[in-house]
């Protein structure tokens, strides 16, 4: 341990105040009695799709398109979700299969 | 007779929600446990780290937080960054304002717990028709961060005791993301907006690096999507 405990414990609190703030936040400006503006209620229903978008890529970010193994793995595996979800529309399946094909790859293949 | 109703209700509830919490139930342990591990190699033993799930439960930034544990004493610095890396929950927040009306005391609690995996189940996947929707929201919420917690936990404990190769076992969360973005696609309206959050991200992660992605990402996609409000509107 670096910090004292009491040191510690302010850290953690003011790391959960500030992911509390951001949970919060969008219930206390538009509370449940009040009509949600217009352009919010726009916002909550585009944001979701573009949110997804951003946190696959988020989960992509630390591939090197120049170094090997290049992406590939993810890029397959992206590949067989994308088409058995196609096919089955099971979520389970897709995730399930997905992540053993990665598993496979990055352990045996593209070690 | 009341209570054995809702306790039926709240059955029927869990056997409708636990499925769709278990490829987080496989990420969270997994990387729960990594980070317990994590923490317990630069000295902060189980209770610490436990600690800092079941408070802040915010999986990136706890991550991000051990170099703040290992630097000199700076809890302004940590509040600030734990704000900026976890300002994509005021995006979830917003999507959320809708399914999360009338929910009741429980309502709490699901804002408290409102992360990634919770937000894209949660928003994607409907409970159905003859299901309470305030248990099914609060069984997912609670059995993602219960995931968690037990990770954490568990890593703490059992340190590197672990010798099965999990390499490549965290692809599942991003296969989760994949998947709920494919069930976003579905739906014609929801393409532009999830091509935007395509776009705007990887122009940030080409321009901003991968350390700094989200916020810009997030104002690009906020413009983009007030920009396009005419044309999308739906």
């Amino acid at each position: 341990m670096y910090l004292t405990p009491v040191q510690t414990i302010i850290m953690i609190l003011a790391i959960a105040a500030g992911t509390m703030i951001t949970r919060i936040l969008p219930f206390v400006l538009f509370p449940e009695n009040k009509e949600i503006p217009v352009f919010i209620t726009y916002l909550g229903k585009t944001l979701p799709a573009a949110m997804m978008g951003l946190l696959v890529v988020y989960c992509l970010k630390g591939i090197s398109v120049l170094n090997a193994p290049f992406g590939i793995p993810e890029l397959l595996s992206i590949i067989v979700i994308i088409l058995l979800h196609k096919w089955k529309s099971n979520v389970l399946l897709s995730i399930g299969s997905g992540t053993i094909v990665y598993m496979i790859l990055v352990q045996k293949i593209f070690v | 007779m009341q209570n054995e109703r809702k306790k039926t209700a709240f059955k029927a509830a869990f056997i409708a929600a636990f499925p769709h919490t278990i490829p987080v139930l496989t990420g969270f342990l997994f990387l729960g446990m990594a980070y317990g591990v994590l923490m317990q190699t630069k000295g902060y033993g189980v209770l610490w780290s436990v600690l800092m799930s079941a408070a802040a439960f915010c999986g990136s930034m706890q991550f991000a937080a051990i170099t703040l544990l290992t630097a000199a004493f700076n809890p302004l610095q940590a509040f600030l960054m734990s704000l900026m890396v976890n300002a994509r929950h005021l995006f979830y927040g917003i999507s959320m304002l809708e399914k999360y009306k009338g929910l009741g005391k429980i309502r709490g609690f699901l804002i408290f717990v409102l992360c990634d995996e919770t937000f894209s189940i949660s928003y994607n996947i409907e409970p159905p028709e003859d299901i309470n929707r305030k248990y099914y929201y609060f069984i997912i919420s609670f059995l993602d961060y219960l995931y968690w917690v037990s990770g954490t936990f568990l890593g703490g404990i059992l340190g590197n005791f672990i010798t099965v190769n999990t390499k490549g076992l965290d692809f599942v969360l991003t296969a989760l993301f994949v998947v709920l973005f494919i069930e976003q696609w579905k739906k014609k309206e929801n393409r532009w907006p999830g091509i935007i959050g395509i776009i705007s991200s990887v122009t940030s992660l080409l321009i901003f690096g991968q350390g700094n992605l989200v916020i810009p990402s997030m104002i690009i996609i906020l413009i983009t999507l007030t920009a396009g409000r005419k044309k999308l509107c739906i």
